[in-house]
């Protein structure tokens, strides 16, 4: 009896195991399928749908247009049958999915890096795009972003260009301008920073009366702190390189940190908040306050425009000048212009799925339903077949277009040649701690020029 | 029936012994090779030695980060005991609503520790808006911070650990002590304290490796900031394996001499308290 019964404890406990098993099998199964990782998925791959058997998994940066891929994925899956597996990281997290991802079996097809410095990880995985459309229809060769060590191997494509500067409110700077005490009397005087440092104090001093400050707040929560450790230490960084003649450095001299210094106090001096209080401020602290008429400068880029549209402030109210930092003939420094979205195509995954990634890119950027969809994601692409009508319609755009017709020199993205993420982390950190008081200039000086040095050589040691 | 049952020991452990190889054994070996490797994505790993051991401690925030966390390990495992301990008196007394009582203290530790990192971020941001700063103005605010949190957290759960305990030191104990002219005082650390070391032991297990594995609240109440100064060892090993390329390994390593250094203190605060345990 006893004996039985055991017997069928464990006939139970080896039943419920094969069932666990099956139902394993096919959970993972349906994960496959929907591209498997615990960020937002979608499949709309057929099982059995293509002719040369490749499939493409493109794994997605900008949670943004996350949506919006998936469709454009779905209309390729319909015209051609082949089944695209779109998934994207959730913000800030890129670099980290892209590691799991890639040691999977199922890795992703077509993935981004954001420049020279990220490139270095990932030069062994990208495929040679030297010879496919995505490189030979570029508007200009610097957007091709070269191997390090075969200047003929293209690594990767810049898929869309973006700008930024200090968007601007002209409505509520107008309405400052307005007042008896104003220190100038048309917009377009601010062409220098002595001239925008005076508005700035001089708005931060009739606070009251004018009931707006001048720059949203400079919060240093991660999802707001690259608006200076990345993109405002560009143009110190700019200006060395331009001053010296060269691209990249392993040391930076930190020439102009002065006007760095300036800027970063002009910010957070005249700011909706306290300085001490940015620690705790967001990104989407900063674009509430300017949407909703609450301060006058922004600087953010051509992405922030879906942020802040549909609020207080009128889309022909926005404009963007760019960040002058005190240099010399700054009146014909333009907006900081550049990409750091480089489409590259795994050159680990199978052949068939290499030619399915190739001929899925050179679709989205040559016909017409590709090229309406990237439109529509609000992306200005660089390529010989987005002509006029194929520009989203986005005032900071317009703003950026303008800024070039004027004739003003287009800065660089010299932020590409960070030498690492723990440099900018370094400099973030001293910023912060420099602007709550609890620490000193000097520290952002270490962290910029020694931070450099020891990041440099631990990246290429 | 015991005999037959043993004779189908395979099929009955097999199940939970494969798990444990797959989810378990497989990994941590895998992990400890790793950590001799450099690598981009674990797939690609290249053999190189011991040069991932020798880069760990050249680095300076990891030292930190293991200061740091000891600190707030010894912190929290005082406070958390002492607080749990005391409640789980309290609510053993006979009053009116001692299950709601349990019932609330114990419902923080239902909540997980991002949640709970980003409602006392705001929680602490919001007092100390009132003086004009953040969290992030230095690290004992973070430090403290993080205390408070574990705290609220952790008590409620130990509590009732304790009050388990406590439930069941018999009776005849206290009537002996108090017939034998025994005071309330006496009664709680001859008889009370030595009647729950069994309970102590696991609760200074819990709270000791928790405080020193902790990762989802450091992220989420104060990411390291500021400077790293915040930085625990969970967060410094992720930091180093996703923030830093290159310093894959690296992470891998100190990954390994984190389960090394948490499995000897576990092990050594085990016999500690377990030699204090008295038999009913």
């Amino acid at each position: 009896m006893k004996k039985a019964l055991a017997l069928v404890l464990a006939a139970a406990m080896a039943f419920s195991f094969v069932a666990c098993g099956g139902s394993g099998t096919s959970t993972s199964q349906s994960t496959a399928a929907s591209g498997g990782t615990s960020t937002s998925t979608a499949s709309t791959g057929t099982a059995t749908g293509d002719a040369s058997g490749g499939k493409v998994y493109y794994l997605n940066f900008k949670p943004e247009q996350a949506d919006q891929w998936v469709e454009l994925a779905a209309q390729y899956t319909e015209e051609t049958g082949v089944p695209v597996d779109v998934v994207t990281a959730a913000s800030g997290t890129y670099e980290s999915t892209l590691k799991s991802e890639m040691a999977k079996s199922e890795a992703p097809t077509l993935f981004q890096v954001n420049g020279p410095v990220g490139l270095a990880a990932w030069k062994d995985y990208c495929y040679d795009l030297s010879d496919t459309e995505l490189y030979k229809q570029l508007t200009s060769d610097s957007f091709a972003l070269k191997d390090p060590d075969d200047p003929n191997k293209v690594d990767g494509v810049a898929y869309v260009i973006e700008t930024y500067g200090l968007i601007y409110n002209k409505a509520l700077l107008n309405e400052y301008i307005a007042k008896d005490y104003a220190v100038i009397e048309d917009i377009a005087e601010i062409n220098n920073f002595d001239t925008l440092k005076a508005v700035a104090e001089d708005i931060t001093a009739h606070q009251d009366d004018l009931g707006f400050a001048a720059f949203a707040s400079a919060g240093m929560d991660s999802s707001s702190d690259w608006r200076f450790k990345t993109h405002l230490a560009n143009l110190p960084i700019y200006y060395e390189y331009q001053a010296d003649g060269i691209t990249s450095t392993e040391a930076i001299k930190g020439t102009y940190l002065e006007n760095y210094k300036n800027v970063w106090d002009l910010y957070i001096n005249n700011a909706t908040c306290e300085p001490t209080m940015i620690g705790s401020k967001t990104g989407d602290d900063a674009a509430a306050e300017f949407a909703m008429g609450e301060a006058v400068f922004y600087q953010n880029g051509t992405w922030g425009y879906d942020q802040v549209k549909g609020y207080e402030v009128a889309d022909e109210d926005m404009g963007m000048m760019p960040i002058y930092i005190g240099m010399e003939g700054e009146e014909n420094q333009g907006l900081c212009t550049g990409s750091e979205n480089y489409w590259c195509i795994n050159a680990k995954a199978s052949e068939e799925d290499i030619q399915a990634t190739i001929d899925f890119v050179e679709w989205c950027i040559t016909s017409e339903t590709g090229k309406t969809g990237l439109k529509d994601m609000g992306f200005v692409c660089p390529f010989t077949g987005f002509t006029e009508e194929f520009l989203p319609a986005n005032p900071l755009v317009t703003a950026a277009n303008e800024d070039v017709a004027a004739g003003h020199k287009t800065v660089d993205w010299c932020f590409t040649t960070m030498p690492s993420e723990e440099w900018k982390n370094g400099v973030g950190a001293a910023l912060l701690e420099y602007a709550q008081g609890t620490g000193d200039w000097s520290a952002v000086e270490t962290a910029f020029v020694d931070g450099w040095a020891t990041e440099y050589a631990a990246a290429n040691g | 029936m015991e005999r037959a049952v043993k004779k189908y020991f395979a099929i009955f452990a097999l199940p939970t012994l494969i798990a444990f190889v797959i989810g378990f054994i497989a990994p941590f070996i895998e992990g400890v090779y790793l950590s001799f490797c450099e690598f981009t994505t674990i797939t690609d790993a290249k053999f190189v030695g011991l040069k991932n051991y020798l880069r760990v401690f050249e680095d300076p925030t990891f030292i930190h980060s293991l200061w740091f966390t000891a600190l707030f390990t010894v912190v929290t495992v005082v406070l958390i005991n002492v607080l749990a301990f005391t409640v789980a008196l309290l609510l053993t007394k006979t009053f009116k609503g001692t299950n709601l009582f349990r019932g609330v203290f114990f419902m923080p530790n239902l909540i997980g520790g991002i949640v709970l990192g980003y409602t006392w971020q705001l929680i602490l941001n919001g007092i100390f808006g009132l003086f004009d700063r953040t969290l992030t103005y230095s690290a004992s605010y973070g430090f403290w911070g993080l205390v408070i949190l574990m705290c609220w957290q952790q008590v409620g759960y130990m509590m009732i650990i304790y009050i388990a305990g406590l439930q069941s030191i018999p009776g005849d104990l206290y009537e002996a002590a108090r017939i034998d002219g025994a005071n309330s005082r006496q009664c709680l650390f001859r008889i009370t304290l030595p009647m729950s070391m069994p309970s102590i032991t696991i609760c200074t297990f819990l709270t000791l490796t928790n405080g020193f594995k902790l990762y989802d609240q450091n992220l989420a109440l104060t990411n390291g900031q500021p400077s790293d100064m915040t930085e625990m060892l969970a967060l410094n090993i992720v930091n180093t394996f996703y923030g830093r390329n290159g310093w894959e390994g690296v992470g891998q390593a100190k990954a390994v001499i984190f389960a090394i250094l948490v499995a000897i203190l576990a092990l050594l605060q085990n016999r500690m308290t377990r030699s204090k345990e008295v038999q009913q």
